[in-house]
């Protein structure tokens, strides 16, 4: 037991490894000088920043640029955990938000791309950050949405930028604020009415609450965003604006390691941006090392992927600034967020699916799923009025899912519905689906809109917009020659299962998006009687799991292992053997027992007893007997002194003890079980070999036809006639008996003790233990006396009465103990 | 006279039949096999007879319920979900926290003792008879309730909510990927009845010592504001079986809790032998 213990220590230790959090650092606040207050005002803007410094420098340097209405102290959490991994981070505040002076210019080239370039060169004279080549800093910017865009315009415009990180943002600014689902259509699409609106209201605020026209917007945005918002039109002045602030301009000179992350909950800057950033780049510079994410959150809410995602811009920066060996980003992983069950509360749980090769939108293969559905006759109407929700800008969390079936069917005549037949096998559909579709207004009209979107309809009829997604669809001219176009669908990642179906939904309204006002009739129809589902069949599931888990499963089978060998197998122990006494059926030597209690049941007490002879244990109750037969039988262990039974010592379970039959304070029966089924499995149980002598005991116990009964209906007597029956079987070399006769009536204890007697003349041995002085008396040949767990007499029956008057060991046994009478009867 | 051996003392096999006669193991069966005759009596007869089943995720929990009449399978998976919680783990409870307890309230385990049964072979033994009836009890609840429902509902494939639908084959494999997940994860509570057993001669007390630890630990999982410490609960995983219904098995919680719960039953178990290698018997 002593390895055992050892053992159990050592598993209670790995139980307890824990890894103290290191203390982050406070940053170091900053005011760096930035870009030009505006073409007019050389002054530069002053910068609110925060540089956060790692245990090892010089380190290369991380900026993280903050989303759209917030400030440098938006990303405390990640700053310190890019600290913790070994950077120098630097966040700021980009002009016009938080305590930055200067103006709102969009992330224009001139003002806050150089704003940041700025801040590379204020990085390059600091001796904690690790330098390329003097003035140029290893560094790395990322960030999400507004800074998002900032890290791919800058490492467009700034080839000191080792890598960059980028995460839900635009390619086009015009494209994302004017969505057009029509494939290869150069037309402007439909006016972002709240997304843009809510964008834009942010930086309307003056910092001391004040209202003014323009806010903090610089004037060339202020009337770009007047004027779409009043018109939902684009003037070239513009166009130019927003197209010079969008990464398209610069993603051909991006060369360095680019991870490209966008959600699938984002109808602002929907996947598609993402997709033409990770293209672009791609294609310009096909050595680039780019990664593609699509998770599972966005401007729309979505799931919560954070932490994930920041751990893989990490390790983004760990391998390409830091070029340590951490594994990366695949080249493409997708989130399907309600892919798996939750094993913690049993609610839709998000997998993972990674590939080696980017698919782009539409896949790497297709299916072609068929589609049925009229053309249908539908109303935009008039005030643009109710329109179907989808999502709520701005607000945050695709609320498609909550309304069910009113998403899309709640406005009569607003919508067209095809639907395919349910699916026969289950498919995931990674990408953006199309279908072909035609277009009729029964007056020419010249700015009509539609919302696509596919449904996922389950077999129990309920539906739901994936990520309450849906593509805008702009027509400049629209009139009653159909117009056949192909629609990109929006991109998401489903799982589709048998039985399912799919449903496009092509409605009139949308309350995110501008709509005309007079009210119109159009016609709808499919092409092509088909939708084509886009898929990624080579796509692998990340097991969450990593290979800690694993080697977590280790552990149990290395305790199992332990349980199994050490703890649980049959030992015997093999105590040598004192062959001087292997005739001597018991021998006991300075026996002591002390309870836990303190109480002393056995002190000192030696005896032998012989072969061939009824021992009688004799004694008032308490006086130790019990005791004294229980350590005899290894059932408890003394607290000194030993004992031999045959020269071989007794322990729990000792081996020898299968030569003796014993009968402790009272019998004890499996009470479902008839008396012979006990006895029977009793010697079934106790392993020994040869005859158990079953039916010569049956006849001792003397119980009939009640041997077949079950034990609980025995009387006392009978349950202690069966014990003594139990107690002889195999006919035992040694026979131990307390208190045999209890429960017995006289002609019983008569035909026991000549049980006892004839069993002792086979040149066995039988010990009896009692309190009935006369019945000792009767059948025993030796006695050993005891009193107070103390040995006081020893010998042959015939010498201790002998010179004794009276003549009776009642008398002798009073004599012996004198006044020191305090035990019950005797 | 040449060495005896205690080699053979109580084998598996008369243990075995030591527990099979009695009459909670009876009992045990009959609870396992009303188990689904009462809730496809409810489902067909009830008064939600006509609801037209549904499942997913109804309200955004998992809704197995729903799907319980899809089929055998789907049938055996509800069962099995039923009856994880509370009857599976009354009897393992009951299988192992009650087996030496019981020997000394009959006062049988002297008599064991005396036989001689090794102190060690006994739990032993006594342990192997209380997990295999406990591994019996799952496998019979399972294969009961797939007949039950392959005859009420059809031997439709198995449905779940994310993966679509299994294969006969790949439905037999999932199913005993979730009862092997399933026993594991009762060891917990198998290891704490059975560490009971041995340190007290009331069977109801081990046994309900083990059932209220391991309801308090669920209870426990339950209360958010505990936040990550949660983690650490030793019932924190028994639901990671559900990971078996993905498409692709998420064997990350089910690894995570097969360790936790091995090195828990192992820790319990070396205990009780510690114990029980020193115990002066007295009962």
């Amino acid at each position: 037991m002593r390895s055992a213990g050892a053992a159990l220590v050592l598993l209670l230790s790995t139980l307890l490894i824990t890894s103290p959090a290191a203390q982050a650092a406070e940053p170091e606040e900053l005011r760096i000088p930035g870009a030009p207050y505006s073409a007019t005002d050389l002054n530069s803007v002053s910068l609110d920043a925060n540089l956060y410094l790692p245990e090892q420098i010089p380190a290369p340097a991380v900026v993280i640029a903050h989303g759209f209405g917030g400030d440098k102290n938006g990303a405390g959490t990640q700053a310190e955990k890019l600290t913790e991994a070994g950077f120098v981070v630097l966040t700021y505040s980009a002009r016009g938000f938080g305590e930055s002076t200067g103006l709102i210019s969009v992330n224009s080239p001139e003002f806050e791309v150089a704003d940041a370039r700025a801040l590379i060169d204020f990085l390059s004279t600091r001796s904690e950050v690790a330098l390329d080549s003097d003035g140029d800093p290893r560094v790395g910017f990322t960030g999400g949405s507004y800074g998002g865009a900032l890290s791919l315009m800058v490492a467009g415009y700034d080839n000191r930028v080792d890598a960059l990180a980028s995460d839900i943002t635009w390619n086009d600014l015009e494209t994302s604020l004017f969505g057009q689902s029509v494939s290869g259509s150069d037309q402007l699409g439909a006016y972002k009415d709240l997304w843009t609106g809510f964008f834009f209201s942010v930086g309307l605020t003056n910092p001391d609450g004040s209202v003014t026209e323009c806010g903090r917007f610089s004037p060339d945005w202020c009337k770009a965003y007047t004027e779409s918002a009043t018109t939902a039109t684009v003037s070239p002045e513009s166009a130019a604006l927003m197209r010079a602030s969008s990464p398209i301009t610069v993603t051909d000179k991006i060369t360095v390691p680019a991870l490209i992350s966008g959600g699938q909950a984002d109808s602002l800057f929907p996947l598609a941006q993402t997709n033409a950033n990770a293209e672009q780049i791609k294609t310009a510079n096909p050595e680039t090392p780019v990664s593609v994410l699509w998770h599972g959150m966005g401007h729309d809410g979505g799931i919560n992927e954070r932490e994930r995602l920041e751990s893989l811009i990490t390790r983004w920066f760990q391998k390409y600034l830091l070029n340590s060996d951490v594994p990366v980003a695949l080249p493409f992983e997708v989130t399907i967020p309600s892919g798996a069950i939750s094993t913690q509360n049993t609610r839709p749980d998000a997998v993972v699916l990674t590939g080696n090769s980017y698919p782009g939108l539409f896949g790497n293969e297709t299916e072609s799923v068929p589609m049925a559905g009229p053309p249908q006759k539908i109303l935009s109407p008039a005030g643009a009025s109710p329109a179907t929700i989808t999502s709520l800008p701005g607000i945050g969390g695709a609320i498609a899912g909550n309304l069910g079936s009113f998403v899309g069917s709640a406005f009569p005549g607003q919508s067209a519905f095809f639907q395919t037949a349910p699916l026969t096998a289950s498919t995931q559909v990674i990408g953006s689906s199309r279908v072909q579709l035609s277009f009729s207004s029964a007056l020419p009209v010249t700015d009509a809109v539609f919302f696509a979107s596919l449904q996922v309809v389950a077999a129990n009829g309920r539906g739901s917009i994936p990520q309450g997604l849906v593509a805008p669809i702009r027509f400049d001219q629209l009139g009653p020659t159909p117009t056949i176009v192909t629609v990109d669908l929006p991109t998401v990642a489903v799982a589709a299962n048998a039985g399912d179906s799919f449903r496009l939904v092509v409605s009139t309204t949308d309350m995110a998006y501008r709509m005309p006002f007079d009210q119109r009739i159009y016609t709808v129809g499919l092409v092509n009687p088909s939708v084509e589902l886009p898929l990624v069949p080579t796509l692998t599931q990340v097991q969450q799991s990593s290979n800690a888990v694993w080697l977590l499963a280790i552990i149990p089978v290395v305790a199992l292992v332990w349980l199994i060998l050490f703890v649980l197998r049959p030992r015997e122990s093999r105590a040598p053997l004192d062959t001087a006494e292997v005739d001597i059926p018991v021998v006991i030597s300075g026996l002591s027992k002390t309870y836990k209690g303190g109480y002393q049941a056995v002190s000192d007490v030696s005896f032998e007893v012989p072969p061939g002879v009824v021992l009688g244990l004799l004694g008032p109750n308490g006086a130790g007997k019990t005791t004294t037969m229980r350590m005899l039988m290894g059932l408890i262990a003394p607290t000194e002194g030993n004992i031999h039974v045959f020269g071989r010592p007794i322990y729990f379970g000792a081996p020898v003890l299968a030569r003796v039959g014993a009968l402790v304070e009272g019998a004890g029966f499996l009470p479902h079980l008839s008396g012979r089924e006990n006895l029977d499995l009793y010697w079934r149980a106790s392993g020994r070999a040869g005859d158990s002598y079953l039916e010569e005991v049956l006849e001792i116990a003397d119980l009939g036809s009640a041997i077949d009964r079950k034990v609980k209906a025995y009387s006392q007597g009978m349950r202690q006639r069966l014990g003594i029956a139990q107690a002889m079987l195999g006919k035992p070399d040694l026979l131990v008996l307390d208190e045999p006769t209890n429960g017995l009536d006289p002609p019983q204890i008569k035909a026991m003790r000549d049980v006892m007697k004839n069993y002792a003349a086979t040149g066995r041995t039988v010990i009896v233990s009692s309190h009935m002085l006369s019945e000792v008396e009767q059948t025993c040949s030796q006695v050993v006396v005891m009193h107070r767990g103390q040995l006081i007499a020893v010998g042959e029956v015939a010498d201790l009465l002998a010179g004794k008057t009276g003549g009776r060991l009642e008398d002798v046994f009073l004599d012996m103990i004198g006044d020191d009478l305090t035990v019950g009867k005797y | 006279m040449t060495q005896i051996s205690t080699r053979s003392a109580l084998p598996v096999r008369i243990e075995m039949i030591r527990q099979l006669k009695r009459r909670r193991t009876l009992i045990a069966l009959i609870l396992v096999i009303a188990l689904p005759l009462i809730v496809v009596a409810a489902v067909k007869f009830g008064p939600s007879a006509n609801n037209d089943g549904g499942g997913g995720f109804g309200d955004g929990d998992l809704d197995l319920v729903g799907l319980a009449t899809a089929g055998g399978w789907n049938f055996a998976l509800t069962m099995i979900f039923f009856a994880s919680g509370f009857l599976l783990l009354i009897l393992v409870a009951m299988f192992t926290g009650d087996t030496v307890a019981s020997e000394a309230s009959w006062s049988t385990l002297r008599y064991l003792l005396m036989a001689p049964v090794p102190r060690r072979k006994l739990l032993r033994s006594k342990l192997i008879v209380g997990l295999i009836l406990s591994i019996a009890s799952i496998v019979i609840l399972v294969g009961f309730s797939y007949l039950v429902g392959l005859i009420a509902f059809g031997s439709e494939p198995l449905t779940t909510p994310t993966a679509g639908t299994f294969s006969n084959s790949e439905a037999m494999y999932r199913m005993t990927v979730i009862g092997v997940y399933i026993f594991i994860s009762l060891l917990f509570a198998a290891g704490i009845a059975f560490l009971m057993s041995v340190l007290t001669d009331v069977p109801l007390g081990a046994v309900g010592t083990a059932v209220v630890v391991v309801i308090v630990s669920n209870i426990l999982g339950a209360i958010d504001a505990l936040g990550g410490l949660r983690e650490w609960l030793p019932t924190f995983y028994s639901n990671a079986w559900i990971g078996a219904l993905n498409k692709d098995i998420e064997w990350g919680d089910m690894l995570r809790g097969t360790s936790y719960s091995i090195i828990a039953f192992t820790l319990l178990i070396g205990f009780a032998v510690y114990k029980f290698d020193r115990k002066d018997i007295t009962s």
